[in-house]
């Protein structure tokens, strides 16, 4: 599926596209499939609730979008780059600028600021600098945590915890960003107030997202829900 | 590697094990070491501070000074065929009466004479002057002096001090050679020598240079053997013992270090784990991390090689002079740090491969 831009001439391509993906796992003598030629298509700024059981293949399909894993079979395009074939190097760098990362438990580095938490992300791959810490700055304001960007993770809430993962998501200005159960573990009120959060930031950048969960309730933050049941996806 | 300073400066309760153990074996390394150094300056000082080509010895001696005698007539025969400078030289180790201490407290000094004086030692004095090695402060002995040495308490005047002459772990004292003769035949009888004779040669060819041991022995014959200034260090009894046994200690103790720092290095890396996979998810390279690591280790080896340097300073300075032969320079704390560092580096090599195989994909689904 292609979209076209306002004008309605200049086809606009979509910022995830997977097809025919199969990802088997060998164990032993066994071969697990966790993905079996799985077809997923994410629109500029469109919001994906990826919904499913433990053990569906959510976190697999995440993996290969978010050029952590290759798949077995299929092709993978990201923003209009196709990393079918990249290797262990490409992926990375593909990672540093390509995508960004909100992790379960959220995964702040502990010793680090707020802000610093951020930084990060420039430290280990574009070392931009000062671009990157007026970026963390211009983050820090707009998550309406900038009064916390001394603060460790252990002073901070669950709430801006999470907000500061939000931010180190978008610090390398990703086309795609992939939340893993970003509400896990909050509680209902917190956990609506970060997906409203999570909404109104990816609408403001025109950033798509794909966000796993097996809770019904994220789904209506999200324009569109994908179950994947054993591997296969189903609309 | 500015994370990685970044929890150094942070949390450095989690590196204090390390840093102490460190510490300690830095200190241990820094002060065998010096130890090493200071036994060995004791027990060759007199020979190295010998300017000279070539040392002769009698064949059947294996280079001793005691068991040396080189016959009257070689010296001019040496410095007529080699156009060099030739002097006698020789030494006779006893017990020295010191003013001022009981009757039973006697210091132990080699008697050299000498006829071209060693680098630091003035011309030789006049008869039954000696001047005496710095060392000998810690017995007791003053300028003017009057030393009774031996059995049979012959007596020298302390004119003037020499440093770091000391020979065999005693105190050096220098004196022309009828002194030395007289002191060595009158205390030692079954070592008497004749006049004429020395124990040894000291030979100065600055033509000949490298080649002057091979030309004493093509002139002097089968009779005798000429040996450079470090060969005959090393022929001093017990020098080579001493080095061999001191540096296998040492190098144990750099091995001891090498795992310490392997050990705790890799523990750190299986208990961050889970950082690395989200570090190298937002894109961080393994050999970004483990540069990190690597400037983890370093510093913390510096800080304790640091601390280690301090203490052992301090405790040379505590040490009452000439009471251990311990002698701190800053050839061996420098030698001591960069073999820490290289301990530490390959020390850190030890966990390359497991953050090499720290998978990104942890990252993700793991809460």
């Amino acid at each position: 599926m292609t979209t076209t831009d306002i004008a309605g001439d200049t086809p606009i391509e979509p910022t995830l596209q997977m097809s025919g993906i199969r990802k088997v796992y060998q164990l032993g003598d066994t071969e697990v499939v966790a993905l079996d030629h799985a077809e997923i298509t994410v629109e500029v700024g469109e919001i994906v609730a990826l919904v499913g059981p433990s053990g569906s293949g959510k976190t697999t399909l995440c993996s290969i979008a978010g050029g952590i894993l290759s798949a077995s079979e299929g092709s993978v395009v990201v923003g209009g780059e196709d990393i079918t074939d990249y290797g262990s190097k490409a992926l990375t760098t593909f990672r540093q600028n390509q995508v960004g990362f909100v992790f379960q438990s959220v995964h702040l580095v502990p010793f680090l600021t707020a802000r610093e938490n951020l930084l990060v992300v420039d430290e280990m791959g574009r070392r931009e600098g000062r671009v990157a810490r007026d970026r963390a700055d211009r983050l820090l304001a707009e998550l309406g945590i900038d009064d916390r960007e001394k603060n460790l993770p252990s002073q901070l809430s669950g709430g801006q915890k999470q907000r500061v993962a939000i931010g180190r998501a978008l610090m390398n200005d990703p086309q795609l960003v992939l939340f893993d159960e970003p509400t896990s573990a909050l509680d209902t009120e917190l956990g609506a107030q970060v997906m409203e959060l999570i909404r109104n930031e990816m609408k403001a950048r025109g950033t798509s997202a794909i966000v796993v969960t097996h809770d019904d309730r994220i789904t209506e933050y999200c324009d569109r829900t994908v179950r994947i049941v054993d591997g296969h996806l189903a609309a | 590697m500015k994370l990685a300073l970044r929890e150094l400066v942070r949390r450095p309760g989690r590196f204090v094990t390390a840093t102490a153990i460190l510490t300690l074996i830095a200190i241990l390394l820094m002060f065998l070491g010096s130890l090493l150094d200071g036994l060995i300056r004791s027990s060759t000082g007199a020979v190295r501070a010998q300017n000279a080509d070539a040392l002769v010895f009698s064949e059947s001696s294996q280079a001793s000074f005691l068991r040396s005698r080189i016959e009257p007539g070689l010296a001019a025969t040496l410095e007529q065929d080699l156009g060099a400078d030739v002097g006698g030289l020789g030494v006779v180790q006893l017990g020295a009466r010191v003013p001022g201490n009981g009757p039973r407290d006697l210091a132990n000094v080699a008697l050299w004479g000498y006829e071209l004086a060693p680098d630091g030692v003035p011309e030789p004095p006049e008869p039954g002057e000696v001047w005496a090695d710095e060392t000998l402060r810690a017995d007791g002995v003053e300028i003017g002096h009057e030393l009774l040495l031996g059995s049979a308490r012959t007596a020298v005047t302390v004119v003037g001090w020499v440093e770091d002459t000391s020979y065999n772990g005693q105190g050096s004292l220098w004196a022309d050679v009828e002194t030395w003769r007289n002191v060595l035949n009158t205390n030692r009888p079954d070592a008497a020598l004749a006049d004429g004779v020395f124990q040894s040669l000291v030979v100065r060819s600055g033509e000949l240079g490298a080649d002057t041991t091979a030309a004493v022995v093509a002139v002097a014959g089968p009779d005798y053997i000429a040996l450079t200034v470090s060969q005959a260090i090393d022929e001093i009894p017990g020098v080579t013992e001493q080095q061999t046994t001191f540096n296998q200690i040492l190098g144990v103790t750099v091995a001891i270090a090498f795992v310490v720092i392997a050990l705790f290095f890799a523990l750190l890396t299986v208990e961050r784990t889970a950082l690395y996979g989200v570090l190298k998810a937002i894109g961080a390279r393994s050999r970004t991390i483990f540069a990190g690591l690597v400037g983890q280790a370093v510093v913390v080896t510096l800080v304790a090689a640091t601390i280690a340097g301090a203490a052992v300073l301090l405790l040379d300075l505590a040490i009452p002079p000439g009471s251990i032969p311990l002698y701190v320079s800053a050839s061996r704390i420098v030698t001591s740090i960069v073999l820490l560092l290289v301990a530490a580096v390959l020390g850190c090599a030890f966990s390359l491969r497991r953050v090499l195989r720290v998978d990104p994909a942890s990252a993700l689904g793991s809460s």
